[in-house]
């Protein structure tokens, strides 16, 4: 998967997690938690989705890089590289 | 001795929240409970296949968000519903209540089912690796579930917890928030009780396979207790929720009020796991209404729990003719004809239908009763149609369960 398709797998993991709020214009260098109402059942649900979808696996220590759009991505990229979508 | 309690100790309801197989509000369904109208559909649930059910369509999202409703489970939907509902009713200053001096004491007959179905269903997509099981499931089915729900969505900060009390724990409920009130465990008891069996596939696997699912090709005729074909339970989902008040703190508040709570009893068969005891339901009614100073002759109208089921309904029609007698003035009915057995949220449905009975004189009916079981001989059981039986001053509900577990609750106008 390129960058812009993790963003889009991202964006449609988030209008699941957070089915009442705008995702449409989402700041990429803004943490999630700035702009979203999420909490930590939330974040585990985005690691649990990447796991059930596409098989990737975050280890714990490195939850916080999932922290914004844009350190996701750069995170998510050497690892999902080679996924189909 | 219930006239010489003060009134800080004498409990009232003051307010009725309710979602129902036939009706989202006290005054909805009391017009479906007098118009005959069933709340019971053709259903379809996963593995079982076709079968028949009470379902429910209160609107979810009227006081949830859609990721509470993700994240939450059906009984702490209704539950919410219910209690929204039921302090508007009670018209509290919301605003001032004191939230940590709110108990919420919800009935329920089983939780967690519904939450455990569903997730080894989808754990069988991933062949049963259970890195892929949810975080979600421990608070979906912590037993204290529907009543935190509430607690979490409504800000209120005082005791709550579930009653696990098979099918008489909506009257467990509503007797709980009394006895918290007068130990002065709170000021505002929300009692009643929630079901979303009706999502769960092996509530209705296990009652065929015990020979208790009901069967009817047109579902509103399908639940029909005391009826000599009547063949089984219908299922159902459902809550109610009320408000409870000491009645000098409703008095002082001028709130509506829609009876007195001044019986109530619990007791034990010790007999069966499925099975009642018509013997220990007649001493659980005797003791009711030997604690509310009253005799047999005195309720205007008993709400019957029976559930449709063969041996269920010989029994508590047995209890109510040794009590009874069976010649006197009071008149009997039946709410799970007309909506299924709504579980742990029954108890609390079939009294709350019954108290408009103290204003407008009339018993709603017993429905689908076209073949009067002999076995069930109930004289004074308002049969299909309501009956206008005058003033009503005293209401008993019965509400029993299984592992023989029974309730009663006594209400008189006020």
């Amino acid at each position: 998967m390129t960058a812009d398709e993790i963003k889009l797998a991202i964006i449609d993991i988030l209008s699941d997690i957070a089915p009442d709020e705008d995702i449409s214009d989402l700041k990429e260098d803004v943490a999630f938690r700035d702009q979203l109402e999420l909490d930590s059942m939330d974040f585990l649900d985005i690691v649990m989705e990447l796991r059930k979808r596409y098989r990737i696996q975050i280890p714990e220590e490195e939850y916080t890089e999932l922290a914004s759009m844009s350190s996701t991505v750069k995170y998510l990229e050497p690892r999902m590289r080679d996924v189909k979508q | 001795m219930v006239a010489e309690r003060p009134d800080r100790e004498r409990i009232v309801i003051t307010g009725i929240g309710l979602a129902a197989p036939n009706g989202n509000s006290l005054d909805e369904f009391r017009q479906n409970l007098l118009a005959g109208r069933s709340g019971v559909r053709a259903y379809e649930t996963r593995y079982f296949g076709k079968t028949v059910a009470g379902v429910c369509d209160f609107d979810e999202l009227r006081y949830q968000r859609r990721k509470e409703v993700r994240r939450g489970t059906r009984a702490g939907g209704l539950a919410i519903y219910c209690a929204h509902e039921a302090i508007a009713d009670a018209g509290l200053d919301w605003q001032n209540v004191d939230r940590s001096a709110i108990g919420i004491y919800i009935g329920v007959t089983e939780h967690g089912n519904v939450e455990t179905e569903n997730e080894i269903y989808q754990l069988k997509q991933y062949d049963y690796d259970t890195q892929f099981w949810s975080h979600h499931h421990n608070p979906r089915t912590v037993a204290n579930n529907p009543a935190g729900e509430i607690s979490l969505n409504l800000g209120i900060t005082g005791p709550h917890y579930t009653l696990g009390a098979a099918c008489a724990a909506g009257n467990a409920g509503i007797i709980q928030g009394v006895q918290m009130l007068r130990l002065g465990e709170c000021d505002v008891a929300l009692g009643g009780g929630v079901s979303e069996s009706i999502h769960s596939f092996g509530i209705f696997a296990s009652f065929n396979s015990q020979g208790a699912l009901a069967r009817h090709d047109d579902p509103t005729k399908a639940s029909r207790p005391f009826d000599a074909d009547r063949n089984g339970i219908v299922v159902a989902e459902g809550g109610c929720i009320t408000v409870l008040e000491r009645l000098s703190d409703a008095r002082a508040r001028d709130a509506k009020i829609y009876g007195e709570i001044v019986g109530h009893a619990m007791n034990s068969d010790a007999t069966d796991f499925v099975n009642p005891d018509a013997d220990r339901q007649a001493q659980c009614i005797r003791l009711a209404l030997r604690r509310a100073e009253l005799n047999p002759e005195d309720i205007d109208i008993v709400s019957t729990h029976a559930t449709a089921t063969t041996t269920g309904d010989v029994q508590e029609s047995k209890a109510l003719r040794q009590v009874w007698g069976g010649n006197g003035r009071t008149v009997f009915n039946n709410t799970k004809s007309f909506i299924g057995h709504a579980m742990g949220a029954a108890g609390v449905l079939e009294l709350v239908g019954n108290l408009p009975a103290f204003s407008d004189g009339v018993c709603h009916a017993t429905i689908n009763l076209d073949r009067p079981d002999p076995e069930c001989e109930l004289p004074g059981l308002v049969a299909n149609q309501p009956r206008e039986v005058g003033p009503v001053n005293y209401i008993l509900n019965n509400s029993f369960g299984m592992l023989g577990i029974n309730s009663v609750v006594i209400v008189r106008r006020t």
